[in-house]
């Protein structure tokens, strides 16, 4: 009796289960002219925290009866797990300013996202802020869920005191072309300078290939996206090149090949670093480093060749009430001042067309900025096409088995990745 | 006759009636509802969405936002089992279990009995043996990523013995040397359970067996390990059911599953398929796959372990 007891109360459950599930329905609703209290999440680094207090302070100060109260985005494996987790709960902000482009697909079709275009001055505003870059933030309704507001163009770090002990120049290291490139990292390892010349994270995360391979590709394609009108680009010469020259760094045992605990640049075990500006903080009072853009088979031309963007942008989110004033916060946090600001606290490149002349006195104060300044006119961003997460872990799943294991030949893994990536974007 | 009457079949039957439903002392329910509740919450409910995603199309939304979920049967299934890198990781998983659980078992057994013996310096080994228990997995990996790593203390030791790739980035060797961090890292808490099961292991057995001119050896297979079959039992569901949940190690230890798969575990596909991708339909899929899994690998155990008592 007890046990038909337990059974019943068992199915009552499951039925339960399932009839909540079946039940989930009805609709989010926002008005673009709603005035209020808002909330906002930002970046945990001690810079875009301080860069997020003053602009809270400012606008607070200015607009009393529309308060932002803002605070660090909260811990999780990544800040794309918590926003996810947050849209499905709800209890997402009006707006957060750590939202990765790759995740806007994947919070769109959540019916996260509220579309920018929906604001009278919403498309004019991001466009003439960002220019013709901002092309790449739309999405495939042609309609814009994100507001382009920083890029952090990936280049290449690398040590001073490491090449000087390697005997290679410091002010104009041979790192242009491929073959430059793995000369140079021979040299540096060989002389004991580091154990390493570079190290690229190897693990499996989707988003790894940002800092290895994308970079370079969009360097060697003249600026191609990874996937372009529905259709996978890297199965290509291109694509094939900077493959088969990465795949030369890991078979001469010139990039680490196992999980690193730490930052392996300023740790000095590897020479070189691929990555953005943010990284400088990190170096300061660690390593005496220069900048140089990534290579190309034939040599990068300067500081105008495309790389990676690795932006980060700002989106309002569907549970969003007072979105007249997360709209005028928006502007207001990506006004020329407030990108001056974000400029000056955390060398982060605000995505507005002209920087350069837009705050002449803080590149003429920090002429080690300026290449990063002239980089962040030609990055490239990942593509805006639904599955985006699903696409890039079927590429650096592909990649950690051909190019950084050696399982599978490169050309091969790259053509095949191709197929299954068109077959992603072409399902969804 | 009073008595008779009083013990009546009518009453009586009244009687069982709620004693069977409810049990000869109600009351027990009410104090084992808060857990009931807790269960129904925490398990019971998670595990029947799961079961329902799964058959359905379902992705995670914000609320208030509707969108039809309809029933697509085994397709998840489908989807799941013709993905290679799924079944991979559920190999994997049979090797780290292959590994772990006799490992588990053995080493946390000859150590409690050793620290159940009047050895020197003994509650500094209980301890030692479980601090790594209670360390934070993410700080305990930083020392084995370091030990274990192509220039680590490890191949430092081993010389040319080494292999190579390292143990981490070789196909041949992740998984076991995962499999092998995890019994470690947990044996504290093993070592516990037989700690107190042998207390209950009667001390006149072992000295009837000294009697009988037993060795040492001799009287642990014959006292001992029977002695403490119930815990054994627990050790090795334990050890499975864990070893089945394993996610932090391949995560943190081998990059999400490196070298190529060959330490990727059902676990961590769910995560990248349920949380990064917004695919908790497949990902309950390969869960209840895995609930089904160890179900079964358990419920074998389980049958050994009563034909070896006979």
């Amino acid at each position: 009796m007890r046990s038909a007891a337990v059974i019943a109360v068992s199915a009552a459950l499951v039925m339960g289960t399932t009839a909540a599930c079946g039940s989930d329905s009805g609709g989010s609703s926002g008005n673009t002219k709603a005035r209020g209290p808002i909330k906002i999440w930002y970046s945990n680094n001690a810079q875009e925290v301080a860069w997020g207090n003053q602009v809270v302070a400012a606008w607070n100060s200015a607009h009393p009866k529309e308060k932002v109260s803002a605070q660090q985005i909260p811990a999780g494996k990544s800040s794309e797990e918590v926003i996810g987790a947050a849209i499905t709960a709800g209890s997402e902000p009006c707006l957060i300013y750590n939202t990765s482009p790759a995740s806007v697909p994947t919070f769109e079709k959540q019916g996260g996202l509220v579309a920018l275009d929906s604001f009278k001055d919403g498309t004019s505003y991001i466009e003439s802020r960002t220019g013709s870059k901002a092309d790449q933030y739309k999405s495939p309704d042609g309609k814009y869920y994100q507001l382009p507001w920083k890029s952090n163009p990936v280049m290449i770090f690398y040590n001073k005191k490491e090449f000087a002990k390697a005997g290679i120049s410091t002010t104009q290291p041979p790192l242009s072309t491929y073959a430059d490139f793995l000369a140079t990292a021979q040299k540096v390892v060989s002389s004991g300078g580091a154990k390493y010349a570079i190290y690229p994270a190897p693990s499996s995360q989707f988003f790894q290939s940002w800092f290895d391979f994308y970079p370079l590709y969009a360097a060697a394609s003249g600026g191609k996206q990874l996937v372009e009108n529905g259709k996978a680009t890297f199965d290509s010469a291109a694509g094939k090149a900077v493959a088969g020259f990465w795949r030369q760094m890991y078979v001469k045992n010139l990039a680490g090949k196992e999980t690193y605990n730490g930052d392996s640049f300023a740790d000095g075990t590897a020479a070189m670093a691929i990555v953005g500006p943010w990284a400088i903080s990190v170096y300061k009072g660690k390593v005496d480093w220069g900048v140089v853009p990534v290579p190309t088979a034939q040599g990068s031309s300067g500081d105008t060749a495309p790389t990676f963007s690795d932006a980060k942008n700002v989106a309002m989110y569907a549970s969003c009430k007072n979105r007249a004033t997360a709209w005028d916060f928006m502007k207001f946090s990506t006004s020329k001042a407030q990108d001056g600001k974000l400029l000056d606290l955390t060398g982060q490149m605000p995505l507005r067309q002209g920087l350069e002349q837009a705050y002449p006195a803080y590149f003429s104060a920090n002429p080690a900025y300026k290449t990063f300044a002239a980089e962040a006119g030609h990055v490239v961003e990942v593509p805006n096409v639904p599955s985006s997460i699903d696409v890039w872990q079927a590429f650096r799943d592909a990649w950690t088995k051909s190019v950084i294991f050696g399982k599978e030949d490169p050309n091969q893994a790259l053509s095949e990745a191709a197929t299954k990536i068109n077959q992603l974007v072409s399902q969804s | 006759m009073v008595s008779t009457a009083l013990s009546g079949p009518r009453p009586r039957t009244s009687r069982s009636w709620t004693n069977r439903l409810l049990g000869r002392q109600p009351i027990g329910l009410l104090f084992g509802a808060p857990y009931a509740v807790f269960i129904a919450i925490v398990f019971a409910y998670p595990l029947g969405l799961a079961v329902w995603m799964s058959f359905h199309d379902y992705f995670f939304t914000a609320p208030g936002v509707s969108v039809p979920r309809p029933f697509v049967g085994f397709d998840n299934y489908r989807a799941v089992l013709g993905d290679s890198a799924v079944r991979q990781a559920f190999l994997n998983v049979l090797v780290f279990l292959a590994i772990n659980v006799p490992l588990t078992v053995v080493l946390s057994l000859v150590l409690a009995t050793a620290l159940n013996a009047a050895v020197p310096l003994r509650t500094f080994f209980r301890v030692a043996y479980y601090v790594p228990y209670v360390t934070a997995s993410v700080a305990v990996v930083a020392v084995w990523l370091f030990l274990f790593s192509s220039t680590g203390l490890i191949n430092r030791s081993l010389g040319s013995l080494a292999p190579s790739p390292s143990w981490l980035i070789n196909e041949h060797w992740a998984m076991p040397s995962i499999a092998v961090f995890v019994s470690w890292k947990q044996l504290g808490f093993f070592i516990l359970l037989y700690l107190a099961a042998l207390q209950n292991v009667p001390k006149e057995l072992y000295e009837s067996a000294t009697v009988d001119g037993a060795s040492r050896w001799r009287a642990f297979l014959s006292v001992t390990v029977p002695g403490v079959r119930p815990a054994t039992t627990l050790v090795v569901l334990l050890a499975i059911i864990t070893g089945a949940n394993l996610f932090t190690e391949p995560y943190l230890l081998t990059g999400g599953g490196g070298p190529d798969g060959k330490s990727a575990s059902p676990v961590l596909l769910i995560y990248q398929r349920g949380i990064q991708q917004n695919h908790p339909d497949n990902a309950a899929a390969i869960g209840v796959l895995l609930v089904l899994g160890v179900l079964l690998i358990a419920g074998i155990q389980q049958l050994l372990e009563r034909r070896a008592a006979r």
